[in-house]
């Protein structure tokens, strides 16, 4: 990955296909819900400029849901609608909907008395009036609202990627998890050109003269639905079984980039967040799913990892890693790290996991049960010889690691403990320790290699096959680099996987991604 | 014909027209005048149903308008605003063509009855397809009388169609409007505080105060026999040049000389002294001819005045 920085243009270039799908999603997710704004909020809009008592009411209630953060309503969401579309062009619409139905109001409500009392007086009725004079003279203010309305969808649409809904969020998001700001940059910068060009051509229909704007009225609502039809093109393609991986999964070497260009796999899976695509999987929307080893939701949700065969994904071992100078500093320290060293498989790990992430009982009392059961629990000492600092990264997984070594320590040494749990992501983590900010926290193989050390890729292929040369590899660099020190592996390989329901790959006979992939291949 | 009875409006507390009940013959031009807030514009309103009075009937040629629909009823009386109210999006030929739409003409007699209106409303051709904001105020106006006049309704209510009009262009209109053949044969209640424009446009004239009428009647009843104190007052700034315009040379007939002139008739004596005082000048003439039942007389600019003021006296004596 050092021999050569890609490019932008050089990113975009090869991955045109999905920037192109992405786009278009884009596109559709934007228009599906601006139509169905439209609809709801044009005769909104004017039925309170009819019952002027209640215009405040919708007009306030409006300007509330505005005021709901895009994320959180796209979590109230799901619950209601679940995942995909649905959700995603409720919560776009419920923004579309104020400055529609704001424009309407104030663009009927302007309209001058004289004129209507005119229309009124030439014996129109009330639909005519509408049709023929309030409509129309309002259109430029309607227009306004619309445009604005886009102009927020385009927005707000990246955010649907969170629920698999597509778009040019997949990149942007993707971009983020993946620290690759090429990737970033092609979702956001075509999200911006589209915002910029929907606004100016939306402009220029605002600003028709009375001549054309009986040809724009018409040609418009033609052109939203054309607009939203480009949602559905890239649905078209798709194979038999639903993929759904994360933004990070998607764009990963050891991702589905590894599983095309290793297995020739091709599922054509959508984006999805990690919060909501196990359950996804359980309730059949999705059939495919990516997702870690160890995760807990594994056994809740039923579900099977597929074994990877030729070995694309690296292995994940999960092992302390300490600073040298902590570990000098307080000596009694490696080995109460240590007694938990190969104590933990992935499935004991999967259920740990399974009690704090799907039965909510807290990383504590998950770490005290364990370390009873294993006979490792000690009375604490209350010790005062020094103070050990425990970091860990904001996952369920982490935060039980890290409560295990402050009970070790805490009960096997005279060393007091501080933790400094729920650091963001590995970068984080990492400069925390490297900065002698922590002492130490719970670190995995694949991710020390990759995503800190990062070798040539042909040094990576020859390292990932083998768990040991992983680890040893990355002991001694680590040590030379940043003088810091792996411990001893706890047991578990919390690796990238796929995985499907576990009756679904029964009944299909696939127990391995080279299963999946000849199913595939003879189920087109 | 048009028959208003006992009609109220009150809005609350306040009663903006109070009761009021009056006729308006055929082809009659009345004139509801008054100040503002005297409850004339909300009596007009009241007639084509703009406005929905609290109390009172009102009959047009004999049909109650409360037992028609409204769209109906509008339909069949021309309406023309103060601020013209032209339909900003439509250009002059549709909106002129509104109520033929409405009525659903079809598309020949529409365009022809628009292009009459417009040659006989001075407004060129190439105008039909401008919008009204590229149209001067007096061409406008226009254009909102051919509206109102388009599918030749009897009935025609006028809510200070001039008012907001400079007085060149006014006074140009208004001579427009006195020629015009179609207005001639319409019944027509117009609504201004106008005293000018009340004494040269109507037949009769309703003066209104605080929702009632104080007085009904011709111009000259109105300055030679007001009712009260409130009508004199209302007529005093103007008083001379009112008088001028409220009485007709065929009134004053017997007063001017017999100075006999055979052969060519002239002027028709119907029109007011005013007009006849206008004419000397306009025709830089000594004398007039000036025809009333068949008689024509030869009449001079002095002879004119003196016999107006001998009118005068005698009215003012009776």
């Amino acid at each position: 990955m050092n021999e050569h920085q890609q490019t932008l243009w050089e990113f975009m270039r090869q991955q045109s296909d999905k920037l192109l799908m992405q786009t278009l999603q884009h596109i559709g997710l934007t228009f599906i819900s601006l139509i169905i704004a439209v609809v709801i909020g044009l005769p909104l809009g004017i039925w309170i400029t009819r019952k002027k008592y209640f215009s405040g009411i919708v007009l306030g209630t409006a300007g509330v849901l505005q005021t709901i953060p895009s994320i959180a309503l796209l979590g109230f969401m799901i619950p209601l609608l679940g995942i995909g579309i649905k959700p995603a062009i409720v919560a776009l619409l419920l923004y579309a909907l104020l400055p529609i139905i704001r424009n309407t109001y104030t663009g009927i409500t302007g309209v001058d008395v004289a004129v209507k009392e005119a229309a009124l007086a030439m014996g129109m009725n009330k639909w005519q009036i509408l049709f023929k004079v309030e409509l129309p003279l309002a259109m430029p203010v309607i227009l306004a609202g619309i445009r604005t309305a886009t102009v927020i969808n385009v927005g707000v649409a990246t955010l649907a990627s969170y629920i698999a809904a597509g778009g040019l969020g997949e990149f942007i998001f993707g971009g983020i998890s993946l620290n690759n700001t090429n990737m970033i940059l092609a979702g956001a910068i075509p999200a911006a050109l589209l915002a910029i060009l929907f606004d100016f051509l939306l402009s220029r229909l605002q600003y028709f003269n009375f001549r054309k704007i009986k040809t724009a009225t018409a040609t418009l609502p033609l052109l939203l639905i054309i607009l939203a039809s480009f949602y559905f093109i890239p649905s078209a393609y798709g194979g038999k079984l639903k993929a759904g991986f994360t933004p990070e999964f998607m764009g990963r070497q050891d991702g589905n980039l590894g599983l095309e260009s290793k297995y020739g796999l091709k599922v054509h899976p959508i984006v999805i967040s990690d919060a909501v695509m196990y359950e996804a999987a359980y309730e059949r929307q999705l059939d495919v799913i990516s997702g870690y080893s160890t995760d807990g939701r594994l056994k809740a949700y039923d579900l099977i990892v597929l074994d990877d065969d030729k070995k694309i994904f690296p292995p994940y071992y999960a092992a302390p890693i300490v600073r040298q100078d902590a570990l000098k500093r307080l000596p009694e320290l490696e080995n109460a790290l240590n007694l938990l060293s190969g104590k933990i498989t992935d499935s004991i790990m999967s259920d740990l996991n399974y009690r704090t992430d799907y039965l909510h009982q807290s990383p504590e009392r998950v770490a005290e049960d364990f370390l009873k059961s294993h006979r490792l629990l000690k009375p604490l000492r209350n010790g005062s010889n020094g103070t050990v600092r425990i970091g860990s990264k904001i996952f369920g997984e982490q935060y039980i690691l890290a409560s295990m070594y402050t009970m070790l320590i805490k009960g096997y040494t005279d060393y007091d403990v501080t933790t400094k749990t729920g650091l963001g992501g590995t970068k984080i983590c990492f400069d925390a320790l490297n900065n002698n900010q922590i002492d130490l926290y719970p670190e995995y193989t694949g991710t020390g290699l990759l995503a800190i050390l990062q070798p040539p890729s042909k040094a990576i292929d020859s390292l990932i096959a083998d768990n040991n040369k992983t680890y040893n590899y990355v002991a001694s660099e680590f040590g030379k680099k940043y003088g810091i020190k792996w411990l001893k592996p706890i047991g578990f390989n919390n690796a990238y996987a796929l995985m499907m329901r576990e009756k679904q790959a029964k009944q299909l006979n696939i127990k391995t991604i080279s299963d999946l992939k000849r199913y595939l291949e003879s189920n087109p | 014909m048009i028959r208003v009875e006992q009609l109220s409006k009150h809005f609350g507390s306040i009663k903006a027209v109070d009761g009021i009940s009056f006729e308006v013959g055929d082809r009659e031009k009345l004139i509801l005048l008054g100040t503002s807030g005297c409850g004339k514009t909300t009596t007009l309103k009241m007639i084509n149903r703009l406005i929905e009075p609290t109390s009172g009937n009102v009959f047009i040629d004999g049909k109650n308008i409360f037992d028609q629909s409204p769209e109906i009823l509008r339909r069949g009386i021309g309406y023309v605003l103060q601020n013209n109210g032209l339909f900003p999006h439509y250009t002059v030929g549709e909106n002129i063509a509104i109520v033929p739409q409405l009525l659903k003409w079809d598309g020949k007699r529409i365009e022809k009855r628009v292009a009459e209106l417009m040659e006989k409303l001075h407004l060129s051709k190439d105008q039909l397809k401008a919008y009204p904001n590229e149209l001067s105020g007096g061409e406008q106006q226009r254009v909102g009388l051919a509206r109102a006049l388009v599918a030749d309704p009897p009935v025609l209510l006028m809510d200070e169609p001039f008012g907001a009009l400079d007085n060149v262009t006014r006074s140009k209109i208004h001579a427009e409007f006195k020629a015009l053949d179609e207005l001639k044969r319409k019944t027509i209640i117009m609504v201004t505080h106008d005293v000018q424009e009340a004494f040269e446009l109507g037949d009769r004239i309703c003066l209104m105060d605080k929702g009632k009428i104080v007085q009904i009647g011709t111009p000259a009843d109105l300055l030679f026999k007001p009712v009260n104190h409130f009508v004199q007052s209302f007529l005093k700034e103007q008083r001379l040049q009112l008088e001028f315009k409220a009485v007709r040379i065929k009134d004053i007939w017997g007063l001017l000389p017999h100075a006999k002139k055979t052969g060519d008739t002239g002027l028709n004596a119907d029109i007011t002294v005013w007009s006849g005082l206008e004419n000397f000048k306009s025709q830089q003439a000594d004398h007039l001819n000036i025809t009333h039942e068949n008689e024509t007389r030869s009449v001079g600019f002095e002879q004119l005045i003196t016999a107006f003021y001998k009118y005068q006296n005698g009215r003012a004596h009776e």
